[in-house]
């Protein structure tokens, strides 16, 4: 079936979410004065989800897979389709999809919605092209698609003064961020004589006296990474970022941009910087990514545990997941057997992380839908009011603890596990340790909506509503955090198999 | 699948609980917990295990599938049933629909909740008892906490709040100390293990699969294991000096919730002492048979004696489990036939009567709103029924020949005198044996102040006799008691045959 249909189609996922982005501006364009949230919310929807099931389909019919032809290049092998790039295209157009059918509600008496609709999904877009890029011009061009509609969307509550400086303290270190990865990029171009990653990987064989030239742009390409997923030093803009902006946007970007940031590293640097050559010339990425991943979960889970806001501290918690996920590359050791074991793991710690990690922003979301407070306190007393809603909580709160019987703790677990296989007994021990302060934060949430009495007995009465979007999603992100538990052996099998062809 | 049936129901009927209206929760919720028994009694009558499942015997109701593969290990979903297991999942199985009947006088808010995450914690006991894969025992068993974690913390006492979290905090802090040094074991382990199955793992264990892993050497890395294991356990027991948070929890949680706790949680602390670190690794058990019976010992006189000091009728008969876990730790420890098979016994024995007198004293609570020794006197007047029961529960603890306590501690006591493997066997088993003094002292010099003696409590409302539904779940158990005190065999044989491959895993050279 597949070996039929023409290669580009192999692009269809990305295609699907561009289009649908289109189709939203086109319609806006036609009929501006008209105040279609729920039209465009449901287009919006069906197009991600469109994307979503076409990408599954790929998956199960083995496109780019080994097994099947192998990857599929396109453009002189600017783009590659393969294994790594429909899994990741799966978790973006699933948050894609979640939020925006939160957004439905959270936008319900914004002026013009429309906007944010189209540019989620450019967004989105530009994730699954970063997803199949295979040349370091592409990886730009797609960061820079997957930027710049990220920061209008931050500052999307234009008469909200957080929001407005959220957006711009983001564009500011995104700005330079960006720069820095050129930057780099062009040392490594000009070092390698390519950007292809293939032809720079054969080029890193050999470097010979220009290797100074290429470490020096290696490092600023894991800079520039390091904003992307939010890592240490680059971090500082997250917790304004998604403090500020809405809590929808918080979602996406927290959950589907930092995976974008996590496909350009895994494949950038196992492509085009093979650890073996690396090394060879001088330049071990990997302890670089192992201090950032250390550094990166401490620094992240002992800042969530002193905040007093709910939103501020996923943001930090967020951080902190991205420390775990990068010992995905930290923890990688020359020709070791057990790579493919951590890389997949940290993949599947994504993939659980988008449905977590986007359903308790969207519990945010819908807290600040009902006008309750920021902080623990306000939270207090909740689960009264809105029990399924608080058990969905609960549910990603212990998940992202990394507790059983959740997700969370299945992918936390099968990470730690490959790092120790690969020697980096120190890096599972300090993410063990961070586990445990995390559960102390996270549990906080648990028990201000469970234990506590609300502050004053009609604290409460502002919940007069219920988003049915809102709860639908956060719902079903619940259910997919609880489901991905039982269901796990197909993931982590795709995961495995996406990495494996990375090595 | 008849296992799966049992767990997959239980979980169904959580959910069902869950989403029904608060006025028939509880009628509901009784009537769905009456499945997963009648289907334990199934599995009884059907049983058909010989030996340990751990070392090699035939599993009752095995069932594998496999889950997923990490580091070159299959995670399965295996469970099964052995000698041990089984009359622990009958004992979860008959104490649930009993706890969630004295549950419909105190609970009265958000009923729904409370036997949903009752039902959810049964579903999850069921598990810990009948998995066989590690991964997957120790999903169940971290998920055991969450249920009890918000049934403390929502519908207990005033400081519901700090117990709740203590009780988090404790176990869970224990639980990764356990799985931290089961895991360094299977890391040792190496090649030799393909899958994370108990019965592999205890095999390859056994045949000296240990290799040296991070320059820790084979003997050292199982002692490691062993300690790491135990101090995880001893929390869940709990045994003194790791027993601070039981008292808190059982005053605070409302009464259903504390016989479970009691009744059955306190079970997978032993159970799994059974399983992993007596079973497991037997030669580390008895190198350091002497402290971990030391510890027994001091758990039951301590525990004697820090009940034998309270006030409040609840924390008497919490700290009393303290001091009845310890006979359970002595009876593993020595590692003989009636020792490790008593222990065994007597968790089940346990189980149901530390369940009728947190039960018992539960209706006199709903009656009287207060568990203070001194503030109520001749109690027998105004609830002949229940205080009958109580009294009669309180001689099961005693040890009155034909109830279930006799039975087990006389196991126990028998295992433990001519033990070969403990030195000073016979010792360790008079100082155990005076606990019981204790016990006799404090439970009668608390039933005489509150039960006998002219009435007195000053209460605005006239105490009568106790309803129904709150005084036939204690008969119930009561009955069982009974049962199985004067036919100790329809469990203790099976139990016997299960727990001799473990002893006969020690070599014992007098």
């Amino acid at each position: 079936m597949s070996s039929v249909a023409p290669a580009w189609t192999a692009l269809s996922p990305a295609l699907l979410l561009g289009l649908t982005g289109l189709a939203l501006l086109l319609v806006d364009t036609i009929r501006p004065n008209e105040r279609s949230n729920t039209s465009m919310a449901v287009v919006s929807a069906l197009g991600a989800l469109a994307s979503l099931s076409v990408t599954v389909w790929f998956v199960i019919a083995g496109t780019g897979h080994a097994d099947a032809g192998g990857a599929i290049t396109l453009l002189e092998g600017a783009v590659k389709v393969d294994t790594l790039a429909l899994f990741f295209t799966a978790i973006f157009a699933s948050v894609t999809a979640l939020v925006v059918v939160a957004a439905h509600d959270y936008f319900h008496d914004h002026q013009r919605p429309a906007a944010f609709y189209s540019l989620t999904l450019f967004a989105a877009t530009g994730m699954a092209l970063l997803a199949v890029a295979n040349s370091l011009a592409v990886v730009f061009v797609a960061l820079e698609m997957v930027s710049l509609p990220s920061y209008a969307l931050v500052a999307f509550l234009k008469k909200d003064r957080g929001s407005v400086e959220a957006g711009l303290k983001y564009f500011l270190v995104g700005a330079l961020s960006s720069a820095v990865f050129l930057f780099g990029i062009s040392l490594v171009y000009a070092a390698t004589g390519s950007l292809i990653f293939g032809e720079v990987a054969s080029a890193v064989e050999s470097l010979d006296a220009l290797a100074g030239v290429a470490g020096v742009g290696i490092v600023m390409i894991v800079g520039g990474v390091a904003f992307k997923t939010a890592s240490v030093p680059f971090h500082f803009w997250a917790p304004e970022a998604y403090e500020g902006a809405p809590a929808p946007v918080s979602a996406f970007l927290s959950s589907a941009s930092k995976a974008a940031g996590f496909v350009v590293a895994f494949r950038v640097f196992t492509e085009a910087f093979p650890l073996g050559a690396s090394v060879a010339a001088g330049i071990d990425w990997a302890l670089a990514f192992a201090v950032v991943a250390a550094v990166t979960m401490t620094l992240g889970n002992f800042a969530a545990a002193v905040q007093e806001e709910v939103k501020r501290m996923l943001a930090y918690s967020s951080i902190g997941h991205a420390g775990y996920a990068l010992i995905g590359l930290a923890a990688l050791s020359t020709g070791s057997a057990g790579n493919e074991a951590v890389m997949g793991a940290a993949m599947a710690h994504l993939l659980v992380y988008g449905f977590m990690n986007t359903g308790a922003f969207l519990f945010v979301a819908m807290a600040e839908r009902w006008g309750i407070g920021r902080t623990f306190e306000d939270y207090a007393g909740l689960a009264r009011r809105a029990p399924v809603a608080c058990t969905a909580m609960a549910v990603f709160m212990f998940s992202l603890a990394g507790l059983p019987p959740f997700a969370g703790f299945f992918s936390k677990y099968f990470l730690f596990m490959g790092a120790i296989e690969n020697g980096f007994l120190w890096l599972a021990g300090l993410g063990a340790v961070n586990s445990v302060v995390s559960l102390y934060y996270y549990s906080r949430v648990v028990r201000a909506m469970f234990l506590d009495d609300p502050a004053t007995p009609s604290a409460l009465d502002a919940i007069d509503v219920r988003p049915t979007a809102l709860y639908a999603a956060v719902v079903f992100a619940a259910v997919a955090t609880v489901l991905l538990l039982p269901g796990f052996g197909p993931v982590i099998e795709a995961a495995e198999a996406a990495a494996a062809a990375l090595f | 699948m008849i296992l799966e049936a049992l767990i997959g129901f239980t979980f169904l009927a959580a959910l069902v609980v869950l989403l029904a209206p608060n006025a028939w929760a509880g009628r509901l919720a009784f009537a769905l917990s009456a499945v997963p028994f009648a289907g334990s009694l199934y599995l009884w009558s059907q049983f058909d295990a010989v030996g340990n499942a751990l070392t090699g015997g035939t599993i009752a109701f095995e069932s594998r599938y496999e889950w997923v593969e990490v580091g070159g290990r299959t995670v399965s979903w295996f469970v099964g049933l052995d000698g041990i297991s089984l009359p622990l999942v009958v004992l979860t199985t008959f104490l649930v629909p009993l706890a969630i009947l004295s549950a419909w006088t105190p609970v009265d808010s958000r009923q729904s909740q409370f036997y949903g995450l009752m039902l959810f914690m049964e579903a999850n006991l069921l598990g810990v008892f009948t998995a066989l894969d590690f991964f997957l025992w120790f999903v169940f068993w971290e998920a055991v906490l969450v249920p009890m974690y918000f049934l403390i913390g929502i519908w207990g006492g005033p400081r519901r709040k700090y117990a709740a979290i203590k009780f988090f905090v404790y176990t869970n802090a224990a639980s990764l100390l356990m799985f931290i040094g089961f895991m360094s074991l299977t890391f040792a382990l190496g090649d030799s293990i393909g899958s994370l199955a108990l019965p592999e793992i205890t095999q390859a264990l056994a045949d000296g699969g240990l290799e040296t892993w991070f320059g820790i050497s084979p003997g050292r890395m199982a002692m490691i294991a062993f300690l790491a294991m135990f101090a995880g356990f001893a929390v869940k027991v709990p045994i003194v000096p790791v027993h601070t948070w039981l008292p808190d929890a059982h005053v605070e949680a409302p009464t259903p919730v504390s016989v479970l706790l009691a009744g059955v949680l306190l079970k997978m602390g032993t159970y799994a002492l059974l399983r992993f670190n007596f079973t497991m690794l037997p030669e580390q058990a008895s190198t350091l048979a002497i402290p971990i019976a030391a510890i027994a010992v001091i758990s039951v006189i301590y525990g004697a004696m820090l009940a034998l000091a309270q006030k409040d009728l609840k924390r008497i008969v919490a700290y009393s489990s303290v001091s009845s876990m310890g006979y359970v730790l002595l009876g593993l420890v020595v590692f003989t036939e009636y020792g490790v098979g008593g222990a065994t016994f007597q968790m089940v024995a346990h189980g149901l009567i530390s369940g009728l007198m947190f039960m018992a004293v539960g209706v006199v609570y709903n009656a009287t709103h207060t568990r203070m020794v001194g503030d109520m006197a001749g109690m027998a007047d105004r609830m002949p029924v229940t205080v009958g029961i109580l009294v009669a529960g309180a001689f099961g603890y005693m040890g009155l020949p034909l109830m279930a306590g006799f039975a087990g501690e006389f196991f126990i006591f028998v295992g433990a005198f001519g033990a070969p493997s403990l030195p000073y066997a016979p010792v360790f088993t008079a100082l155990a044996m005076f606990g019981i003094v204790i016990v006799a002292g404090y439970l009668l010099s608390a039933m005489q102040k509150t039960l006998f003696g002219p009435f007195r409590l000053e209460t605005d409302y006239e105490i009568g006799p106790a309803p129904f539904h709150d005084v036939a779940p204690l008969a119930v158990l009561l009955a069982a008691i009974i049962v199985l005190g004067v036919a100790p065999d329809i469990f203790f044989e099976m139990i016997r045959d299960a727990a001799m491959p473990v002893v006969e895993g020690v070599s014992v050279d007098v």
